[in-house]
């Protein structure tokens, strides 16, 4: 069965289209209902950001996306493929930077890198180098995980994501555990890479600051059971700046249409 | 500089404590001879060849014993990580026999295998294999998960993920298991060499043994000293290099 007998052609070059999924977590004592019937239709080469507080299932329907987890209705379609497990065309920068300790910053580079079939070595080598000098870390090569800092693991994890040409990336909060000055630094870096590299970028955060700045779309999210309630297309021109008074504008309103989306006593969180 | 100082001050003053007791003829030289004898136990059986002899036998059973032991666990270990049925299988199994001292083994190793080179490979083999097997499974049990689902999203699966992520991920788990089955494995060799002679090959429990049976207290003393010599190069041959790359990739015991 292929993709196309399970759904009629979409619009064109959609890369990545979630239908109808659902999910729902089962113990023994409760169920709780994840997701109910989200629909995304995601661009080649768009950056698209999905907002929303915690809880309502934002990561689960990213780890969906990945593979990492199966949905319990619905499917998702990367390249009008069903999505049945993880793959390297959608790579996924985790929370943590998830880095392993036993290689050094170029071996962890190259883990991904020595997984992706049709390059040589010396191909790989230089595809791992110019991606520590892509998130300017070159001088790190050699070093041990332990031995960087939070802001330069994610880095890392970056350029690790990116190393072997995903069709996709796929980010859960990646900037969440950094501090603010970190944070902005690799905002800049993360728009730079995506304005050379037009990557297919689904980017999962609670900031809608942060969603305002990065994303050409921001899907916004409401909780129990997780919604996608408002779509709002962010027209602002790149290279943006973070603390513009055109960002700010569509940070209040989204932020305002997120908070009529939240029962009253989730208001002052939100 | 200093500490060195410290060191060789302590020990010089043990011997010298022995010395002074020794020759203060309160206890017969038979029980307790002078640092002197000793040495020269250690220099002439070095020189005979004895003492060379039989730590090559012992040395060889216990490496072929403990690798095969290494052998097993691992991949057990890494089995029983994995499925519930292989953890309440042979994981309660290992649990059960890592209770039982490894000496326990000797009999029924004697009783099948008869006194042969087999039966003290057995008795070794069960000394490591489940302590090795149990630090593996708690090794591949507390990876954290993160590293298996970024494994997984960059393509690494089956054989390539045991090898390359949950192997080196339990790394610090395992070696630590690895130095506690070394050290069951040379106990329960040494038990076994003082208990059981066997004809094939003159170990250094069979000398320490003898030196016993003649009252030779230079010799029971000499041995020692070399089992704890052989103890410590071990040590610092088989697992310090591991524990210093363990610390330098991790940052673990760093100051």
């Amino acid at each position: 069965m292929t993709a196309s007998d399970v759904h009629p052609p979409l619009a064109p070059a959609a890369k990545l289209i979630v239908d109808g999924v659902s999910k729902w977590f089962r113990t023994p004592r409760a169920e709780v209902h994840v997701l109910d019937n989200i629909d995304l239709r995601i661009a080649e080469g768009e950056f698209v950001c999905l907002v929303g507080p915690s809880g309502c299932g934002k990561t689960t329907l990213l780890d969906i996306m990945a593979g990492l987890t199966k949905p319990d209705e619905g499917l998702v379609l990367a390249d009008e493929r069903k999505v049945e497990g993880p793959g390297r065309h959608r790579l996924v920068m985790f929370q943590e930077p998830a880095l392993f300790p036993w290689l050094t910053a170029f071996g962890n580079v190259m883990f991904g890198l020595k997984r992706k079939p049709g390059l040589s070595n010396a191909e790989r080598r230089d595809i791992a180098d110019y991606h520590l000098r892509l998130v300017g870390l070159d001088k790190f090569r050699n070093v041990f995980v332990h031995e960087l800092s939070g802001g330069m693991r994610q880095r890392i994890a970056l350029a690790r994501s990116l190393a072997p040409d995903p069709r996709v990336l796929l980010m859960d909060e990646p900037f969440a555990a950094l501090d603010a000055i970190t944070r902005e630094q690799l905002y800049g870096d993360l728009q730079d890479i995506w304005r050379k590299r037009r990557k297919t970028i689904v980017f999962v955060t609670h900031d809608v600051r942060e969603a305002v700045f990065l994303g050409d779309r921001v899907f916004l999210l409401s909780p129990s059971p997780g919604r996608v309630r408002e779509e709002f297309n962010i027209a602002l021109p790149r290279p943006r700046d973070l603390h513009s008074p055109e960002v700010a504008a569509v940070v209040q309103q989204i932020t305002l249409a997120l908070r009529g989306h939240l029962p009253a006593s989730q208001d002052a969180a939100a | 500089m200093k500490r060195a100082l410290v060191v060789f001050a302590f020990f010089a003053g043990l011997l010298l404590i022995w010395q002074l007791a020794a020759a203060s003829g309160r206890w017969s030289p038979v029980l307790l001879p002078p640092p002197r004898a000793i040495a020269l136990y250690l220099w002439e059986s070095l020189w005979d060849g004895t003492l060379l002899d039989a730590a090559a036998v012992t040395m060889k059973r216990l490496l072929i014993g403990y690798f095969i032991g290494v052998a097993l666990g691992l991949p057990l270990g890494l089995l029983t990580s994995t499925s519930e049925h292989m953890q309440d299988t042979v994981g309660a199994l290992a649990l059960g026999l890592q209770t039982l001292p490894s000496v326990c083994w000797v009999p029924l190793a004697l009783l099948w295998f008869g006194q042969t080179e087999t039966a003290m490979l057995f008795v070794v083999v069960m000394g490591t294999l489940w302590s090795v097997l149990l630090a593996t499974d708690t090794g591949a049990r507390n990876i954290p998960p993160i590293y298996a689902r970024a494994a997984r999203t960059m393509g690494s699966e089956g054989v390539d993920k045991w090898t390359r992520v949950i192997l080196p991920a339990s790394l610090p788990y395992v070696v630590s298991g690895m130095k506690q089955g070394w050290a069951f494995a040379w106990r329960s060799l040494m038990a076994a060499e003082i208990f059981v002679t066997i004809l094939t090959g003159f170990g250094l429990g069979h000398l320490l043994q003898y030196g016993r049976e003649l009252s030779a207290m230079d010799q029971v003393i000499g041995v020692m000293l070399v089992i704890v010599f052989i103890g410590l190069i071990a040590d610092k041959l088989l697992f310090s290099p591991w524990e210093r790359f363990l610390h330098r990739r991790w940052g673990t015991g760093l100051k």
